[in-house]
């Protein structure tokens, strides 16, 4: 049992680094996030592993679900306002 | 443009990276395998405190009760972070384009679970893993699924009810400690046998403003009060 326990430790680990070194070496920004959140319920896990409760709920709420939530809502807006560029660009050679 | 970064640097920069990370890297690990082996921690003073604290919960005891304070001063933080952002400009509460019916569906089983989940959370709390900022969080997730699936918001939530819902575990946090200063002659000392339901209050009123802070912050600006301009 403590064998198993040490398998899933630096399995989590391993899983948590390279979640992390993808997450901030991914050139395309939405797969960057959605990395970010995987890494987020990882790192829960593992709070659950040390044995902290409390602050695994709150990474899987607020470090995984919100701050990922707030993160694909800026990178829509980003994508906005490069439509909108984009868009005044054309105008202008257009005209 | 992240892809072009890759060749932007000189292998030197990047050696010179690497080296920097790794000293981090040594010296974290310097400060791990050096500290004691039995730290010196308040833990022993909690437990100790634990049957004036009102609650059964070490974490909730610390957080609501023994340091109050910080958690108050977190809350002062969240709303600033909030009014950060309203500050950079408003935001359209109506979606452009109309939810997927699967999206609508799900969001009218979920959403009820959710709100029942919060006041779970927030109660539980009191005895076991839970509170006001993980029932808050639950209720955000809620509030930016109603945000993401209504096509049209109710808008005249967006005026007054919402800044109310803002500023109540803000203010009620303070209203209870200054209340507390006058009568124990503290701020936020607790007489014991009020602790409980005094916590449970202020937590309350917390994870109402918890989630209507952190679904606010989805927004991404002023809510407009009015329908599209």
């Amino acid at each position: 049992m403590i064998v198993l326990q040490w398998v899933f430790d630096i399995m989590m680990l391993f899983a948590l680094l390279w979640l992390a070194w993808r997450a901030l070496s991914s050139p395309d920004l939405f797969t960057a996030i959605v990395l970010f959140i995987a890494f987020g319920l990882v790192m829960s896990l593992a709070w659950v592993r040390l044995d902290a409760p409390d602050v695994a709920l709150a990474e899987a709420a607020i470090g995984a679900g919100l701050t990922g939530a707030l993160l694909l809502s800026a990178l829509a807006r980003l994508n906005d306002l490069a439509d909108i560029t984009h868009d005044r660009h054309k105008s202008a050679a257009g005209e | 443009m992240s892809a072009a970064g890759r060749s932007r640097h000189s292998p030197a920069f990047r050696w010179g990276l690497l080296l920097l990370l790794l000293t981090v890297a040594g010296g974290l690990g310097y400060a791990l395998l050096t500290l004691p082996d039995q730290a010196v921690g308040l833990s022993e003073q909690v437990s100790a405190n634990m049957a004036t604290s009102g609650v059964q919960n070490p974490v909730t005891a610390v957080l609501i009760n023994f340091r109050g304070y910080d958690t108050l001063l977190e809350m002062a933080v969240l709303l600033v972070a909030l009014l950060g952002v309203w500050s950079l400009g408003s935001a359209e509460v109506h979606r452009r384009i109309d939810p997927q019916p699967v999206l609508s569906l799900l969001v009218g089983g979920l959403a009820p679970l959710m709100i029942l989940m919060a006041g779970y959370l927030l109660w539980v709390g009191a005895n076991a893993p839970g509170g006001a900022f993980q029932a808050g969080s639950v209720l955000a997730a809620a509030g930016i699924l109603l945000l993401l699936s209504s096509k049209r918001f109710p808008v005249r939530l967006m005026g007054w009810p919402l800044r109310i819902g803002l500023l109540l575990g803000l203010g009620t946090f303070t209203a209870v400690g200054m209340t507390l200063l006058f009568v124990s002659g503290g701020f936020l000392q607790y007489p014991s046998n009020l602790a409980g339901a005094l916590i449970l209050f202020i937590e309350a009123a917390a994870t109402l403003s918890i989630g209507v802070t952190l679904a606010a912050l989805f927004l991404g600006g002023r809510p407009q009060a009015g329908p599209y301009r």
